[in-house]
């Protein structure tokens, strides 16, 4: 049921209201003609008998209220699929931009996306090997779970993002591996890093991208992962990939969010963001997961960069309700030089328990991560000890927690960006650094594993 | 009420909120069909001819005009034999039925019945024909799972004489009993329809008296809380606030768990559904699942569904304190639910209080809260009902208006903290600001049960911890070497308190739960190291508390934690611990001579 008005009434900021309707549906995809030719997007917010406000994505510029042609499509937003959109990059609103053809739809689906149903859900508990350390050893990401890196401005998250996609891999299988990579307001640079990285290791060619540059319409920001994640439900769902989607930068979306809440004069909550915004942020997060009898997967890693390293920002902090944890990105390591600068104490991965231990990774995994967790935190507490007080006021125990705790950031958390650790060399080398300290101190330890490991130092 | 149905039409649709009109009959709380599609949804306001509506369900695609139906009735549970390991949206609908029925999504405008209609129930009568049953009373009873029974009561509000009841295999909506009043003659079915905004009805409250038994021992031992009573659970999100709702709903001592999942992570609700039918009901031996109930309304889903959740939740557990049960409800998040109310509030274009919250908050956190308690029921038996609430605050700022509503109502308060989750302290609960106005309550029960030491060893270990939270100040400005042996001792012995004894491990298969007795005599463990190194270092200078610490007692005492509950009595290290430090001092004295 396609209209078309010329009846628009009000613009103001991103949202218009056109008057004089037959009807329209809450949610309806628009298109506005501009006098000049050029055609524009827009969703509808509130729909009322004889009116409607529009959303537009591409920005009100140079709109004309007498001239501008609104169509109503009576339908919401919907991306086409076919499995030849793998290797192909598309703007945020699902156009190709990579010079390919227009996709040939085998499966045309709604981006809004329904919720899974809890009952259907499969529980995430197969390793991903990573070949990090930080995140292998001590916050241990299994596939289907979303793992947000919480980091800042001139840090190297994208870096880590790479390395992860690069790298990623489940022990002793051989999957049909996706990434589905949605870009948010990043700057060409960044773009270009991810694409060309992809590029070069040849990852391109199983990987779908969604590209909104800073200079792009900022609602387009807020289609984006729509798109990305309804393509990743089609990969994983009815092809059965197991797709790893990263989503940079989620603070970019939120402001856009803000930004449009702003425009539709709503009661702000925290900050100014939008009371909605754990809702909204978590019909995105929520999307991935397992399914029962499906083959597929989704695993998630948005990346936030928080504004001036505030993880209580509302950005970060509702996001870390969402998520099964976060992986912090730390200024403090980054500027020892110590590259990919996982804080590992404040990192957490919730879903770890079920994807490590006998049968998965190692039997002494659960008891050597809280040793070690356990040991550095205790470490770092006494370090900053030492700044007031001087090391030699510590007793000699504490001193070796000191010094476990520094050869633990420089081996264990740092790590080359071409370094592909496996799982025995990272649980070797905690139980290396280990040594540092006495058995007397190994109190997460069971006996069996003390006998069985840390005598053995590791080798 | 009316129960008329009537035919509106929508006027505008803005996300959940819909304005419709011409629906003269509309009551508020009404649940009402709306569009084509017949979504789900709740009158809210009323102005003059125009209705508002929240919907349950996404409402994309809805056009003005489109026909709105109401229903008559309030939103209701449907409560009745089948619901006992079910599993269902903020709206009682059951998700495994609709993942059989619609597959792994949850489309919109599904009209599934909440409990299985077709299936028959074994009836066993508790009267006989010529009885005179009062509102509330068991009439009878069928076998829903082995560990619970179902009563069927009388609804509230129907009294009368049993003209004929009969044992016997029926459905839910069949008639098990009919029931004169005033000459009216009336069927009884085993099936009761309740709104969840009104509380149940019970004949007067009482005061609780007997603790939830946890097997969190930071839980049991210093803030515990009581059947009856209500517990919230604050915390910035990585604390752990949903391994102990977990925890709680897997050990905790009630006959009746309804675990909300309110606005939070699919996963977890699948966890819960994949590890509870495996787990045992340490009280019992059954399957946990069997004496469960799940709400899961996932972050995802519609926002008015999670607002709806939590007292779908509480009806349902109130229907089985009725039957005379220790129910425990965990709702998680109540944040969520919060923040659904704030969403809608927005909407409806209300004026905000406090960072946008709407103004009714606190009364509506407290109208939740109290529906809590101990109860005699109307059919003259004694249940309870404990409700405990996570709270997840935005940074984890404990000044923000959810934590300070839920403050104000609730009796024990288990702080989480991020510094101890960062350093895998599990259960994050900082000893020094939780509390619980539980305890005196409590420790009669203990000291009954357990030891009559079980209060004072609780007072000791507590002042140990206040201490060496004290001696810490010292220790930042001036290092460790300024303290005395015998406070040295204290630092010591409070850290073998938080880490021996504090310090559970959810995910380990002993230490996960442990009983009254092992707490006592952990914790019996650590003091008596306590005082009996004390009396030796005040008679013997040369004792040094790092010779004790080092002594192979000590790890000993740590790994009491990983001793099953079969060999209890292997848990009580107090001979060993005076034979250990004799030793110790004799040779000391020896080498003195």
């Amino acid at each position: 049921m396609i209209k078309e008005y010329k009846t628009l009434s009000d613009v103001a900021g991103p949202i218009i209201i056109v008057d004089g309707l037959d009807g329209c549906s809450y949610g309806e995809l628009v298109e506005i003609f501009l006098p000049d030719g050029s055609v524009r997007h827009g969703e509808v917010l509130k729909a009322e008998e004889h009116k409607a406000l529009v959303q537009m994505f591409e920005g009100t510029e140079n709109l004309n209220i007498h001239s501008t042609r609104i169509r109503f499509s009576g339908k919401p937003s919907e991306i086409k699929l076919s499995p030849d959109i793998i290797g192909r990059v598309f703007s945020g609103l699902g156009k190709p931009i990579d010079d390919g053809e227009e996709i040939i739809a085998q499966e045309i689906r709604t981006t809004m996306g329904d919720p899974i149903n809890p009952y259907a859900r499969d529980y995430p508990s197969e390793f991903i090997q990573t070949g990090i350390s930080g995140i292998d050893g001590l916050n241990t990401l299994v596939r289907g779970q979303k793992l947000p890196i919480f980091s800042g401005a001139g840090l190297p998250h994208n870096e880590l993002a790479l390395q992860i996609a690069r790298q990623a891999k489940v022990l002793k299988k051989s999957d049909q591996f996706a990434v589905v990579f949605g870009a948010m307001g990043v700057t060409f640079d960044e773009s270009n890093e991810f694409v060309s990285s992809l590029r070069e290791s040849g990852a391109i060619e199983r990987s779908v991208l969604f590209i909104n540059l800073a200079n792009d319409p900022v609602i387009e920001r807020l289609a984006v992962p729509k798109y990305a994640l309804t393509t990743a439900e089609y990969l994983a769902f009815d092809l059965g990939y197991h797709v790893l989607v990263i989503l940079t930068d989620m603070t970019n979306y939120c402001e856009a969010l803000r930004e449009v809440s702003a425009a539709r004069k709503e009661i702000p909550g925290r900050r100014g963001y939008p009371g909605y915004m754990y809702t909204d942020l978590a019909t995105i997060y929520e999307r991935c997961g397992r399914i029962k009898n499906k083959s597929g997967s989704i695993t998630m890693m948005p990346i936030l960069s928080m504004p001036d390293d505030d993880k209580t920002h509302p950005i970060p902090d509702l996001t870390g309700y969402i998520t099964e944890g976060q992986i912090f990105v730390s200024r403090s390591l980054y500027a020892k030089g110590y590259y990919p600068a996982i804080d590992v104490l404040p990192s957490l991965s919730r879903l770890k328990d079920k994807g490590i231990g006998k049968d998965k990774t190692r039997e002494d995994h659960p008891n050597l991560m809280n040793q070690l967790f356990s040991a550095y935190a205790h470490g770092r507490e006494v370090q900053e000890l030492a700044v007031i007080l001087g090391e030699s006021a510590l007793s000699d125990i504490d001193q070796l927690y000191i010094r476990f705790a520094d050869e633990f950031e420089q081996r264990y958390v740092k790590q080359n960006r071409r370094e592909d650790r496996t799982i025995t060399e990272t649980l070797d080398l905690g139980w290396e650094l280990l040594q540092i300290l006495p058995e007397t101190e190994m109190t997460r330890v069971r006996d069996e594993f003390i006998e069985r490991y840390y005598r053995k130092g590791g080798r | 009420m009316s129960n008329e149905k009537q035919q509106g039409r929508i006027v505008s649709i803005s996300g959940p909120l819909i304005v419709a009109e011409d629906l003269p009959q509309a009551h508020m709380m009404e649940v009402v069909r709306i569009g084509n599609e017949k979504l789900f949804g709740e009158i809210i306001e009323l102005h003059k001819n125009l209705v508002y509506i929240q919907c349950y369900e996404e409402t994309t695609g809805l056009r003005p005009g489109e026909t709105v139906t109401s229903s008559g009735v309030p939103l209701s549970v449907t409560l009745g034999p089948g619901i006992i390991g079910a599993i269902y949206d903020g709206v009682q609908r059951p998700l495994d039925t609709i993942y059989k029925s619609h597959g792994d999504y949850i489309a919109r405008g599904i009209d599934v019945d909440p409990l299985d209609y077709s299936k028959k129930w074994d009836f066993h009568p508790l009267v006989k024909d010529g009885d005179i049953v009062k509102e509330g009373e068991k009439i009878g009873w069928v076998e829903e799972t082995p560990t619970i029974k179902h009563y069927i009561m009388m609804p509230p509000g129907r009294s009368g004489t049993i003209e004929s009841i009969q044992e016997g295999s029926f459905t839910v909506k069949e008639p098990v009993a009919t029931v004169t009043e005033k000459g009216i003659s009336q069927p009884v079915t085993m099936l009761q329809i309740w709104p969840v905004r009104t509380k149940r009805p019970f004949a007067k409250r009482i005061v609780p008296t007997q603790p939830l038994i946890t097997g969190q021992r930071v839980i049991d031992m210093f803030f515990p809380v009581a059947e009856g009573g209500t517990a919230c659970v604050p915390g910035p999100f990585g604390s752990g606030k949903t391994v102990i709702q977990h925890q709680l709903a897997k050990w905790a001592s009630a006959d009746m768990i309804v675990y909300v999942g309110c606005g939070e992570r699919g996963n977890e609700m699948t966890d819960v559904l994949m590890e509870f039918p495996h787990l045992k009901d340490p009280k019992t031996g059954r399957s946990l699942m069997e004496r469960t109930i799940l709400i899961a309304n996932t972050s995802n889903m519609p926002v008015a569904a999670r607002e709806a959740s939590v007292y779908s939740g509480i009806t349902i557990a109130e229907y089985f304190r009725d039957m005379g049960y220790n129910v425990a409800i965990m709702a998680d998040s109540t944040s969520r639910w919060a923040e659904a109310m704030r969403e809608i509030s927005g909407r409806l274009e209300e004026m905000p209080g406090e960072e946008g919250y709407p103004a009714y908050l606190s009364s509506r956190v407290a109208g939740f809260y109290e529906r809590s308690g101990k109860v005699q029921t109307l059919g003259g038996s004694e249940g309870s009902l404990s409700v405990i609430g996570a709270v997840s605050p935005p940074g984890g700022d404990l000044s923000e208006p959810v934590v300070q509503a839920t403050l104000r109502v609730v009796k024990v308060f288990w702080s989480l903290e991020a510094s101890l989750a960062y350093a895998r302290h599990f259960p994050a609960i900082n000893w020094l600001n939780s509390y619980s106005l539980y305890s005196n309550l409590t420790d009669a029960y203990f000291k009954d049960t357990i030891d009559t030491l079980w209060p004072t060893y609780r007072i000791q270990a507590m002042s140990l911890l206040q201490k060496e939270n004290e001696l810490n100040e010292i220790v930042r400005l001036v290092g460790t070497d300024a303290l005395s042996e015998s406070e040295k001792l204290v630092m010591e012995i409070s850290k073998s308190i938080r880490e021996d004894f504090l310090h559970q491990n959810a995910f380990d298969d002993i230490d996960t739960f442990t009983s009254g007795r092992k707490q006592f005599y952990m914790i019996q463990n650590i003091l008596s190291l306590y005082t009996e190194s004390l009396l030796r270092i005040r008679a013997h200078k040369t004792l040094k508390v790092s010779d004790i610490m080092d002594l192979p007692v000590r790890a000993s005492i740590a790994r009491v934690k990983y001793q099953p509950e079969e060999n209890i009595e292997k848990c009580n290290l107090t001979t060993h611990i005076k034979e250990a430090l004799d030793k110790l001092t004799s040779t000391l004295e020896e080498s003195n001579d």
